[in-house]
Formats: structure tokens, sequence, C-alpha cells
């Protein structure tokens, strides 16, 4: 069952990862961007994350992509116009490069990874338990900081969007 | 191959590992080739998440939570990021009436 839910899954997170990168809405590439989250959701659930699998649905799929679909819809993004002016060296052999990169990155992942136990749903579960007990005591200091990094965030956010830029 | 032998098969733990590199190549290409500044953003999140996706993978690997805290800070980071990123982007199209990168280039001359 693992193996099929793996296989289901990272099918359709790698078809809309495909769908984010050749639509030319930026409508049609938020909802695939979604669909990504919501696949990579379900993976994370495979392996144990059930906090980060809800974090992901939550603030991933929910709140940053409310963001960005607020933001096109504000600014009534349309398609891109079909000028592509990039040349055809970058348009093909890009492509070939990125594929050799991918081929090259799986061989040493095969090769370097040690021969363990594959993957069952059930055998680690990273409760939000556990989660909250490490976030709060060996990374208190980094999460602190993250605080600090969100209202800073906040204040940039709201001077870049004043009236008077 | 009988029918329960897939069913109780467990998943390599490389294929996660491969599916992370091939959601972070295809958040690359879209950097690359889109030009969209919004969608060119939105590739930016894709190489994030499938980052996310080797950090939980190798969470279950050392059966440690630790991994789930970086993957946890990555979102928190992308959230801040797409806060001030869309506000950026936000003031670029006011001041150029445009959302195409190949447009706000006036820094190259």
């Amino acid at each position: 069952m693992t193996v099929l839910f793996f296989l289901v899954f990272a099918a359709l997170a790698v078809f809309c990862a495909i769908n984010l990168v050749v639509q030319t809405h930026p409508i049609a590439s938020a909802l695939s961007l979604i669909g990504v989250m919501g696949s990579l959701a379900v993976l994370y659930l495979q392996l144990g994350g059930e906090f980060i699998a809800a974090a992901q649905v939550i603030v991933y799929a929910g709140a940053i992509m409310v963001l960005f679909v607020f933001v096109i819809m504000l600014l009534n993004a349309g398609a891109e116009a079909a000028t592509f002016q990039v040349s055809r060296f970058v348009k093909y052999f890009g492509v070939i490069l990125l594929a050799a990169f991918l081929g090259l990155i799986s061989f040493i992942i095969q090769g370097a990874l040690p021969k363990t136990e594959g993957v069952i749903f059930g055998a680690f579960q990273g409760t939000a338990l556990d989660v909250g007990r490490k976030l709060f005591t060996a990374y208190l200091l980094p999460f602190e900081v993250t605080s600090v990094l969100i209202l800073i965030a906040i204040v940039g956010a709201i001077v870049l969007a004043r009236k008077e830029v | 191959m009988p029918p329960n032998a897939l069913l109780n098969a467990a998943v390599p733990l490389s294929w996660y590992l491969i599916l992370s590199a091939i959601l972070f190549a295809l958040g690359v290409a879209g950097f690359i080739f889109r030009r969209n500044i919004i969608t060119v953003f939105m590739s930016i999140e894709l190489m994030l998440n499938a980052v996310n996706l080797s950090f939980v993978t190798f969470s279950y690997q050392f059966r440690q939570v630790d991994g789930h805290i970086y993957s946890f800070f990555v979102m928190v980071v992308a959230a801040a990021e797409a806060a001030v990123g869309l506000a950026i982007i936000l003031t670029v199209f006011k001041n150029r009436a445009t959302l195409m990168i190949d447009e706000v280039n006036s820094m190259k001359y």
C-alpha cells in the first residue's frame, strides 16, 4: 500500500510541477502549486511527519497560496505574452542540461545512500508532541529568532505597500 | 508477483530524494524559463517544497524529528519571504504597470 500511495502522489506532484512550469496563466500555475503541496503533505504523512503535513496544508496551501492568488487577482495578471525571446540555445540546451543534472543527481543518490530498509507507514511517527518538545528545548533560540524575522517581514511589507513609495 | 508483495513492500528511501530532486529541477526550470514575476516567485516556492521533502526524508532515516523542525523553519521563512516579495511585486506593478521581468530592466542601462 505504501508503494502504491507513493507512486500515485509522486506522479501527481511531478505532473502538477510540470503544469506549473508550462502554464502561461499565473492562476493555473498557482492551482498546480497547491496540487504539489497537497501531494507533498500526503508524502510527509507517509514519512511520519504528522505535524509537518498539517502545517504544510494550513500554512503553505492555506495561507501562502491565498496570498499569491490574492495578489494575482489584485493585479489582474493575465497570460504571458507569447513572444518568448529566449535564444534557441538556452531553450533546448537548457532542457537537456536539466535532464542530465537530474540523472546525475539520481545516480549519486542511488549510489551514496546506504542500503537501509525502506519506508513503511507507521514505522516512525514524529508526532506533534515530539516536535513541540524539541522545538521548545533544543531549538528554542532559532524559534525566537524566527519570531523576530516574522516581525521584520511584517514591518517590511507594510513599508513597501505604503501609498507614497 | 503476488498482489500482496506490492501491497506490503517498502518504498526505498532514495525514491523520495529523487522525487525531491525532480521537483527542485522543475522549480529551477520555471525560475529560468518563465517571464511572469509571480510565476517565477511560485517556482521558488516549489524549490523550497522540494528541499522540505528531503528534510523530512532524512528525518525518517535517522528517526529524529530535527528534520521536521528544519522544514518548519523553512515554511516560516517562506511565509515571510512571500509577504515581503509580494509587497515588492505590488510596488513594481504600481511603478511600472507590468509583471514581465524582461521589462523591468532599467538597472541594466
